[in-house]
């Protein structure tokens, strides 16, 4: 079964809870809504003849340009896009799911995007969402242990989004 | 520097009574790198173990979305530095399939032959370490004179003996020095009799199957489940190779080449008659099995060196030559995971239309199979530790990137 | 030697003389202990290295690196003496002096040749044994005062190990005491003079049975590999002598290398033969009964001879070390239990069977020595007539004067009356000397 296959199967599905599909790129994707994240990925992993057992990677950009300039000339709206690759042992196909989300859900105090953790579906979710959390920031509800993993456990930051600085100082060693 | 009492980074457990708290590492001489495992024990029984990683965390990540694809190269070769040819193999084809970039067949050969023997020297360090883990101190030498020789081919490739930079988008950044296949066969002619000395002293050795037959049993679902690759998920009897079942760009540079996949299927191994039986007391999916995968595949990788070399020769086209540094890369995103030693090495490029990417992404395989350490080493004793965490064959670097 | 020396200076009758005997004894036995341990120490690098296809040391003191552990020793002793904070001090700094107390100490009753021996002990295989057992004290207070739980648990594991393997261990040994009807080492080994054929070894079949259970389980009481996890480096860092540096840990080293050189010296007596050659050439030269010198020169040949014996006991355990892996510690209770227990005691009731039932064996070719003894039976009169006979209690101190006591008590043999009786050519006087100070009785 090839994508356009798999993605008409969820058309069909699951209809309004996908956003966009993207069957033209190079690696085609489909883009779902946060809150059926759980319920579209069971279906994923489930169904007779799609059976994404495996999900390969996690993934978050962050689509900020901090220069203004370049900035006036996009034509998107600063966001954070969560990539989730998902590959078939049994029938050797592949897809991306991504979910598009605000960079804070409230800036001032700090807080982070939610998400639902998929680490009931897949294991491999457990790390590859913390690793997420620990550079890009994004809060996975219903995680078993979210906490760090690659970055020191009382690390202030999120590395790979666009707008970190490297602290001036982490006990005692000078940043920048 | 701040004090010990109200230094955060050490973490606080609850200890029930009679049970200790151990900690293996970073500075172990087992742990295959920094990574430390903290083991909460009853006796010699382990009932916790909680690996932690991060120690060798560079942020590679970062750094590529200030530097053009070839400039990222040398980090992708500092992942996992053990089999370097494989990671920017990986990142190559990662961009080339962005990019949408063919390559010459004389180009695809000479990769094929590089990364295999890549692999070759990969997975002697895997079987030596082993070794060594295990109280064994000869064969882990053994392995090691014969990846010399591996080191110094490649040393004449391309300058470097551990982080070559070879491989890049577009082909690599040098032709084979003359005299180079030569020595490639004369090297190939005189390796194959030895691995019978590993077999001597691991494969079929008693005390090793003792102690890893039977031993972190992992069955194929849950492999999946965690996102195991490479040997590990083939020793458990789930036939996948990237190189047959990948995506196109990368199988079509294996198109042609006659070689096994190595995994248990309908109960037995494709070996022949030089290759020890499984012993009765392996259970497919456990530590023998994974060590064996990798023996096996030293095996087809040498088939594949002869038949890349013979095809390198008779050739046609360039050797690939590199893209420009500062090529401008189309705008898209591209992922491709490659077949690399320890597993399947994926890649992930996000670009805007510049030649800077926008987001570079590295999915290591380790970090995947370190993952299942904690339900594996539940309820095994204290040695058998070491031998499960060596015969998932991590190397920090590509963990912590 | 005590009254000797006391003779030599005119002071009967003192103490002086033991007191000086007793140090040089130990003085002699500390030489042996230490420079056995760095020629020990310089020998499994270099085996080592040749197994793993390299050099091994190749500059201090030569071509060959003889030096290279003087160097080493010589950095040890002037490192600095660092003690954990968490550890306890005094069990901490005695605990290395344990272990090597522990291995020195059973030097006193191994025999280097005959009558070469700091106390001939009667039951000198039982004493062996019982202070070879008490260095795991040493290693248990390493682990345990070390304030380290990698330590802690080296030294648990070792505590488990070694007692268990005491019992099979114990079983091996009691054959060929049983064959020898005594457990007083110079007797034991006297008893296998003469050709190979003599050794206990090639007795019986189950006695060779037992030798190589003996040997393992001797690889496995003083921790080499693969029983070696008390100091397992892949998985405990050190083991139990993970906090130790310098002039302490080269005591732990000392005391491994004394232990292997005993038990090997052991297995050498009770098993080929001791001082006693594949051939006696010795005897054959004649040199013994051509005055003291000529004495002497042949316990040194037997001494020189008896060490080549340990040390290629040594030599085996260091190539086994380099060759397998490790096993696990259940693994290793495993063997014991039900491997070499059930082995051994096989092999023991096979050999008291092979001798209640008086089976051929090639010691009864006597090759090159007079009429095989029946000693258990001796052995028995013997001890109940030991006060008629006037012998103190030491026991016979050399074969010559253990046949002619036992002679005394045995009726003649009716016909044999060229029967070769004492002190005939063909017996084991060849090899006997006096021990200094106890003169041949007239």
């Amino acid at each position: 079964m090839n994508e356009k296959s798999i993605v008409e199967q969820l058309e069909a599905q699951f209809g309004d809870q996908i956003v966009a599909v993207e069957l033209d790129a190079i690696d085609q994707w489909i883009e779902i809504q946060p809150a059926s994240l759980i319920e579209i990925c069971q279906y994923l992993r489930d169904t007779d003849g799609i059976q994404l057992e495996m999900l390969n990677c996690i993934t978050v950009v962050d689509y900020l340009q901090t220069d203004p300039k370049k900035a006036a000339k996009l034509d998107w709206e600063p966001h954070l896009e969560v990539v989730y690759h998902l590959s078939s042992i049994s029938h050797k196909h592949s897809l991306v799911v991504k979910l598009k989300l605000d960079r804070w859900q409230d800036e001032d105090q700090q807080l982070l995007p939610d998400v639902p953790s998929v680490s009931q579906i897949w294991s491999t979710a457990d790390w590859h969402e913390r690793e997420v959390f620990d550079l890009s920031g994004v809060n996975f509800t219903g995680h078993p242990a979210l906490k760090r993993i690659l970055c020191p456990e009382d690390w202030v930051g999120y590395p790979l989004r666009k707008d970190y600085q490297m602290p001036q100082e982490y006990h005692g060693i000078r940043g920048r | 520097m701040s004090s010990q009492l109200d230094d955060q980074r050490i973490i606080e457990f609850d200890v029930r009574t009679d049970e200790m708290l151990v900690n293996m590492g970073p500075q172990h001489p087992s742990t295959h790198g920094v990574l430390r495992l903290v083991l909460r024990t009853d006796g010699e029984i382990i009932s916790q173990v909680e690996p932690q990683i991060g120690y060798l965390h560079r942020c590679a990540e970062k750094i590529g979305e200030n530097l053009t694809p070839r400039q990222w190269i040398p980090y992708t070769d500092r992942m996992d530095y053990l089999a370097g040819m494989n990671m920017n193999l990986g990142w190559a084809l990662t961009v080339e399939k962005l990019m949408e970039h063919e390559l010459s067949d004389k180009a695809k050969h000479l990769r094929v032959l590089i990364a295999e023997l890549g692999r070759i020297a990969s997975h002697l360090v895997g079987m030596g370490a082993y070794g060594l883990d295990l109280g064994t101190f000869s064969p882990f030498l053994y392995a090691f004179r014969e990846r010399e020789k591996i080191l110094d081919l490649f040393e004449d490739v391309c300058g470097a003996r551990l982080t070559y930079s070879y491989l890049t988008p577009g082909g690599a950044t040098a032709d084979l020095p003359p005299g180079w296949l030569e020595r490639c066969q004369e090297f190939l002619d005189q390796f194959e009799p030895v691995i019978q000395e590993y077999h001597a002293l691991l494969t079929t050795n008693a005390i090793f199957i003792k102690r890893t037959a039977g031993i972190g049993v992992m069955s194929a679902e849950m492999a999946i489940d965690y996102g195991c690759t490479g040997p590990v998920l083939r020793g458990s009897g789930v036939n996948h190779d990237l190189r047959f079942h990948g995506e196109e760009i990368y199988t079509e540079m294996y198109d042609g080449y006659i070689f096994d996949v190595v995994c248990e299927k309908d109960g037995s191994y494709p070996v022949d008659e030089t290759y020890p039986p499984v012993p009765e007391d392996a259970v497919l999916g456990d530590c023998w099995h994974r060590f064996y995968v990798r023996m096996l595949e030293v095996v087809q990788s040498i088939k594949l060196v002869r038949q890349a070399m013979e095809r390198y020769s008779s050739a046609s086209g360039d050797w690939g030559i590199p893209i420009k540094l500062s090529q401008r890369l189309p705008a898209g995103e591209a992922y491709l995971e490659t077949e690399a030693p320890r597993g399947q090495m994926g890649f992930y490029l996000v670009s805007d239309g510049t030649a800077i990417p926008w987001r570079v992404r590295a999915r290591s395989s380790c970090f995947c199979n370190l993952s299942v350490t904690a339900p594996l080493c539940q309820g095994c004793l204290l040695a058998d530790v070491p031998a499960i965490v060596g015969s998932l064959d991590v190397v920090m670097g590509e963990i912590d990137r | 030697m005590a009254e000797l020396i006391n003779i030599r200076l005119g002071l009967e009758g003192s103490a002086f003389g033991s007191i000086a005997a007793a140090v040089i004894h130990a003085l002699l036995l500390l030489h042996v202990v230490a420079v056995g341990a760095l020629v020990f120490i310089w020998m499994e690098r270099k085996i080592a290295g040749r197994i793993q296809d390299r050099l091994g040391p190749t500059r201090v003191g030569g071509k060959f690196g003889w030096l290279q552990t003087l160097a080493d020793g010589l950095k040890l002793i002037t490192k600095e003496d660092i003690t954990p904070q968490n550890a306890d001090k005094m069990l901490f700094k005695i605990a290395p002096y344990v272990s090597f107390a522990a291995s020195y100490a059973a030097f006193l009753a191994l025999p280097f040749a005959d009558g070469w021996v700091a106390n001939n002990v009667n039951s000198a295989v039982f004493f062996v044994l019982a202070v070879l057992g008490l260095e795991v004290f040493g290693v248990i207070l390493a682990g345990y005062s070390s304030g380290s739980k990698w330590s802690l648990f080296g030294a648990i594991r070792e505590a488990a190990q070694v007692v268990s393997y005491e019992v099979p261990l114990g079983l091996c040994v009691v054959v060929p005491v049983f064959l020898a009807g005594t457990m007083n080492l110079v007797t034991i080994g006297n008893m296998q003079a003469g050709y190979f054929t003599n050794w206990f070894v090639f007795h019986d079949i189950f006695t060779f049975g037992t030798f190589w259970i003996f040997f393992t389980c001797a690889t496995a009481s003083v921790n080499r590999a693969p029983f070696d996890l008390a100091e397992a480096e892949s998985e405990l860092v050190a083991g139990f002598h993970t906090e130790y540096s310098g002039l302490r840990w080269s005591f732990f080293f000392m005391a491994e290398y004394g232990s292997m050189f005993l038990v090997s010296g052991l297995g050498a007596i009770l098993f080929f033969g001791g001082w006693h050659g594949p051939i006696p050439l010795m005897s054959i030269l004649g040199l013994p009964e051509s005055g003291v010198l000529g004495n002497y020169l042949a316990n040194l040949a037997g001494c020189v001879n008896f060490m080549l014996k340990a040390v290629v006991g040594v030599t085996v355990m260091m190539w086994v070390r380099w060759t397998l892996p490790r096993l696990r510690i259940d693994q290793v209770i495993t063997t014991c239990l039900k491997y070499c227990v059930p082995l051994a005691s096989v092999c023991f009731i096979g050999a008291v069977g092979w001798q209640v039932l008086d089976l051929p064996s090639p010691s009864d070719w006597h090759l090159g020595t007079g009429p095989a003894y029946k000693v258990h039976e001796e052995w028995a009169t013997h001890t109940n007539n030991s006060a008629a006979s006037g012998a103190d209690d030491r026991g016979p101190e050399t074969t010559e004067q253990y046949q002619r006591e036992s002679d005394q008590l045995l009726p003649p043999e009716p016909d044999d009356a060229d029967k070769p009786l004492t002190g005939s050519s063909g017996s084991p006087r060849s090899l006997t000397a006096t021990p200094l100070g106890q003169e041949l009785s007239p």
